[in-house]
């Protein structure tokens, strides 16, 4: 476990890490599960377009108690609201979206990220009993950044940053940043793992320590 | 005279027979056509493959369908869904068939079937379990896998307006899987909310033309168009 001078970060806190890295005017889809907090963090004013895979652009927060609408989801089948300028579609053209290069990023959660930029978030074994793929392997496939937020290690401590997945991929060397409750780590092409910045109080061994690949010093 | 609007559940969905391709609309509950599945169920139809992204939950709808043994094969993207318990007891037990997609590629694969492209290369899911037993080749430097056109019978789907003619909208994010699904069906089916004058639509806000559609029929929505969510959802009525 961290020492306990070292302040890990919140599911929020990682959140909000995150959406301050997104600038204005980038179309971004968030995965289902901490992807989803994103949205929350991200001030009206600075403009970004959301984007559902359920053919939602332009995707609103969640609304008031009372004011929620049937018809109106995200991905995790959640209420939502949709800002004026947003716009709807049907799942064809979403995918168009996801799968041809529209959309600017796209953030999801996952069981492992490997130091080649591997990502593996939909089954955990070969025979898994029934995976639920969902619209991953596209959003993988087709967007132009994929950032994954997620827990540095799993609940008994075992790493999920790592040297090469062990689960079935998602989709191989898309990954180019994880931000995880720890630290933010860029993944660099024929590096690995670039430690772009950490959980204050920790130091760079403690959080080797619990990593299962090599990390680097930014600079 | 072109009228397609039946006026019961029963005469849309007669003639569907044993071993149908169905695809049903939706994502999650929303834009799924909830009366036409309970209408399945009383048809009788069975060894029916069942195409929709998520696999049904509790024990009505799809999941019905699937818990009086009525769906041999299942075709989604998504079964895992909270509470998807009838489909869990079933592929545990082996008493179904499931064919994973990813979910953009089983939206292609409908609408490829309604477009006349028999199959395509795309790079989702290449070099990955769900490309097993499937050609691949590297285009563009890409690594793609090809997929094939997926074709239904009948299709249900949930419209929110129609016509006699069969021209559909559909509301907010219902429109999900319906446009391409009523594509990719020999015979389509829908259920809508309202049925308005032919030209009550106006032309550029139809969603689904009329060709794709072959009966329609009214049942009002529990959901109705009730209040939106916020002014920002007004905005976009």
């Amino acid at each position: 476990m961290p020492d306990q001078a070292v302040a890990v970060l919140s599911r929020n806190q990682m959140a909000k890490r995150l959406a301050d890295d997104i600038p204005e005017g980038w179309c971004v889809n968030l995965g289902i599960g901490i992807p989803t907090l994103v949205a929350d963090h991200v001030p009206e004013s600075r403009e970004v377009l959301f984007q559902s895979e359920n053919g939602i652009l332009g995707m609103g927060p969640a609304p008031e108690k009372g004011h929620e609408d049937f018809w109106l989801i995200n991905a995790g089948k959640q209420p939502v609201t949709l800002r004026p300028g947003g716009s709807y579609f049907h799942h064809a053209d979403s995918f168009s979206m996801i799968r041809g290069g529209h959309i600017d990023l796209c953030v999801l959660g996952a069981f492992e990220v490997a130091e080649n930029g591997d990502i593996a978030n939909w089954a955990t074994s070969e025979n898994d009993s029934a995976p639920a793929v969902g619209g991953a392997m596209d959003l993988a496939a087709g967007a132009k950044r994929l950032w994954v937020i997620m827990e540095h290690t799993t609940k008994d401590g075992r790493p999920k940053i790592v040297e090469r997945c062990a689960y079935p991929l998602t989709a191989a060397g898309v990954v180019t940043r994880v931000y995880t409750n720890l630290a933010v780590l860029d993944v660099v092409p024929g590096k690995g793992f670039v430690v772009r910045d950490m959980a204050p109080g920790l130091t760079l061994e403690a959080l080797q320590a619990r990593t299962g690949a090599t990390l680097h010093a930014a600079g | 005279m072109i009228d397609k609007v039946v006026q019961s559940i029963a005469e849309a969905l007669e003639g569907i027979r044993d071993g149908s391709t169905v695809l049903i609309g939706g994502f999650g509950a929303v834009g799924q056509p909830d009366a036409l599945i309970e209408g399945l169920i009383e048809q009788g139809a069975k060894e029916l493959v069942a195409v929709a992204n998520n696999a049904g939950t509790g024990h009505v709808g799809l999941a019905r369908l699937m818990e009086l043994g009525r769906v041999r094969k299942i075709i989604c993207s998504f079964p895992r869904s909270a509470g998807s318990v009838v489909f869990e007891e079933l592929y545990k037990a082996g008493k179904i068939e499931l064919e994973i997609v990813p979910q953009g590629t089983l939206a292609e694969r409908m609408r490829a079937a309604g477009a006349g492209i028999p199959a395509f290369f795309t790079p989702t899911g290449a070099g990955t379990l769900l490309a097993r037993g499937k050609e691949e080749r590297e285009i563009g430097g890409k690594l793609c896998v090809l997929e094939e056109a997926l074709h239904g019978d009948v299709a249900l789907v949930e419209g929110w307006e129609a016509d006699r003619w069969g021209n559909l909208t559909y509301r907010r994010s219902g429109r999900n899987f319906n446009p391409v699904m009523a594509m990719a069906a020999a015979m389509t089916v829908a259920q809508v909310d309202r049925i308005v004058e032919l030209g009550g639509i106006p032309p550029e806000n139809v969603m689904t033309p009329a060709v794709y559609v072959h009966r329609v029929v009214r049942v009002p929505s529990p959901y109705g168009s009730a209040a939106p969510a916020g002014a920002a959802a007004g905005a976009a009525a």
